[in-house]
């Protein structure tokens, strides 16, 4: 297992360096065209990062010069003096604004702006809109597939546990792949880091989080290309989930720990100087453990997809016989890659929450430590 | 940092923590608990297995351990019971060697006495016949030595010179 995929590495750091070298060529080669395509598709990475209204699975341009989409329109849900609730084919993939009770909404870079009747959008100094944005309860792509996953995940292991039930205890089936992660789980995750007397709490969390990641992580990889897990949003929705859990679940150690971590190992005016600088940092620590986790998941997931539709992109702007296979080479290394990383950053993910969980729930022994310190003496 | 605060979107937040609450609510109703339940009970059941399998080890040596120690105690036994057959055997058999000695002795015994009074009534027998045949004779003696009277003179002179002599 380990030799082909240096191998793959290897492979990939080769077509690397040959890629930047034909690169240049190419470049040298055709001047004019390249630009535009250059732009289109640049921006249609950071259109694929963002989250969209309508489940599109490709488009193309027809013979009368129209962009045909192939996909279904989601419905939108504003709150803007109550709730409207309309299609996602109003817009036209942005093309239109939608008229509803009398307002108008512009659909502007993945984002409703409600505007006049002549879909005018104001900008600041900074090229942002100043337009008033609706509060956005859409049901998007990225709900879409959340609900997906959930489905996928609920009936995947309901019958899991179904399976147990009917035979005796032993797995079957898809069963036997997903067992050994779930024990994995709990023994080298959950048991590890939150201890044996604690962590059945906290396996119903963690199995939910390392899966549901897992789970669009590779969702992300397919050609439906759904960013969710790269999605800013989310990751904070996961991230504030364990934020709650962890200080929620928190015993008297661990709020002793942050607001006196020295206990009783310094008289109260000793603490009092180094308590101004010490406390505000522990205090800190609570919220910084959980942006990482969320800022960590976000920025892997999203550079992945940057690099992996870059390297794709190259494919059409190289154009020739040499650098699109090594560019198409590339980018399946990358692939991957990104398959690796997609278990990686759930398994980070859910091994953090879980050190975090354990800082939460530790108790600590203070007869033991009283023992110690004699011995100490 | 200002492109991630715009990127946010609210509404996919609330989505989120709401699928995903549900989804945990969900799961952890309906998978991870019977899946869990199940691994631990299969994990206990692999334990007492194992503990019990120990045990019967366990036993299985003790009910060797007793049965070779009956073993020896039957042998044991038999060797006794050999030991006090024989001794047994051979007590009879000096036992009976004895009566039969003494029982000899006392056949023989008799016979000796039998031979004994056989032998006296025999001498007297013959003591008897002798007796009677010297009489016979003394008679013919006396007889023949009667005939004349010399010689009955001259045998009364001799007895009674016998007698004098005693």
């Amino acid at each position: 297992m380990r030799k082909p995929l240096l191998l793959k590495i290897f492979l990939a750091a080769v077509l690397l360096l040959g890629n930047s070298s034909f690169a240049n060529v190419k470049e040298a080669a055709s001047d004019e065209p390249k630009k535009d395509l250059k732009t289109e598709i640049k921006e249609y990475i950071s259109h694929h990062l963002q989250d969209s209204h309508d489940f599109s699975l490709f488009s193309y341009t027809n013979d009368a010069g129209e962009h045909v989409y192939v996909g279904s329109p989601l419905p939108v849900i504003l709150w803007d003096n109550g709730l409207k609730i309309f299609s996602s084919s109003k817009f036209h993939h942005g093309e239109t604004l939608a008229e509803v009770d009398g307002n108008y909404y512009k659909l502007y870079h993945s984002k409703i702006y409600k505007t006049d009747a002549e879909g005018t959008i104001n900008y600041d100094g900074e090229h942002h809109p100043t337009n008033v944005k609706p509060l956005d309860f859409s049901i998007t792509k990225s709900v879409v597939m959340m609900m997906v996953t959930g489905l996928l995940l609920l009936w995947l292991f309901s019958s899991l546990a179904k399976s147990y039930v009917k035979n005796n205890s032993v797995p079957t089936g898809i069963g036997r792949f997903f067992e050994p992660i779930v024990l994995y789980i709990r023994d080298d995750i959950a048991i590890a880091n939150i201890g044996e007397k604690k962590y059945k709490r906290y396996m119903p969390f963690l199995l939910t989080v390392f899966f549901f990641i897992w789970f669009l992580n590779m969702f992300g990889l397919t050609p439906l290309g759904v960013n969710v897990t790269g999605n800013i949003a989310v990751t904070t929705a996961l991230a504030v989930i364990v934020f709650l859990i962890t200080n929620f679940t928190g015993t008297k150690d661990y709020w002793k720990h942050i607001f006196d971590p020295l206990g009783d190992g310094m008289p109260w005016y000793g603490k009092l100087i180094i308590y101004i600088i010490l406390v505000p940092i522990e205090i800190l620590g609570l919220f910084i453990k959980p942006f990482a986790l969320l800022i960590r998941l976000y920025a892997n997931m999203t550079a992945g997809h940057v690099v992996l539709m870059s390297l794709i992109g190259l494919i059409f702007i190289f154009k020739s016989w040499i650098g699109g296979p090594l560019s198409f080479g590339l980018s399946f290394a990358i692939t991957l890659i990104e398959v690796l990383v997609a278990l990686l950053q759930a398994y980070i993910f859910t091994m953090l929450a879980a050190l975090y969980f354990g800082f939460a729930s530790e108790e600590h022994d203070h007869g033991h430590e009283e023992d110690a310190e004699l011995v100490h003496l | 940092m200002e492109k991630l605060v715009n990127d946010f979107s609210f509404g996919l937040f609330f989505w989120q923590i709401i699928l995903f609450v549900l989804l945990l609510l969900l799961l952890r109703k309906f998978a991870w608990k019977p899946i869990l339940n199940a691994v631990n009970d299969r994990e206990d059941g692999i334990k007492d297995a194992l503990a019990a399998a120990e045990n019967a080890k366990k036993e299985m040596q003790n009910v060797t351990a007793d049965s070779e120690k009956l073993l020896k105690e039957a042998r044991a036994e038999r060797e006794a019971m050999l030991k006090e057959a024989r001794e047994i055997k051979d007590k009879m058999i000096s036992d009976s060697k004895e009566q039969a000695k003494i029982e000899g002795d006392k056949m023989i015994k008799q016979a000796q006495a039998a031979i004994e009074s056989e032998k006296k009534s025999a001498v007297a027998d013959i003591k008897n016949q002798v007796a009677e045949l010297s009489i016979d004779i003394a008679e013919k003696v006396i007889k023949e030595q009667l005939a004349n009277k010399d010689k009955q003179l001259k045998l009364v002179d001799d007895m009674l010179g016998d007698i004098k002599l005693n």
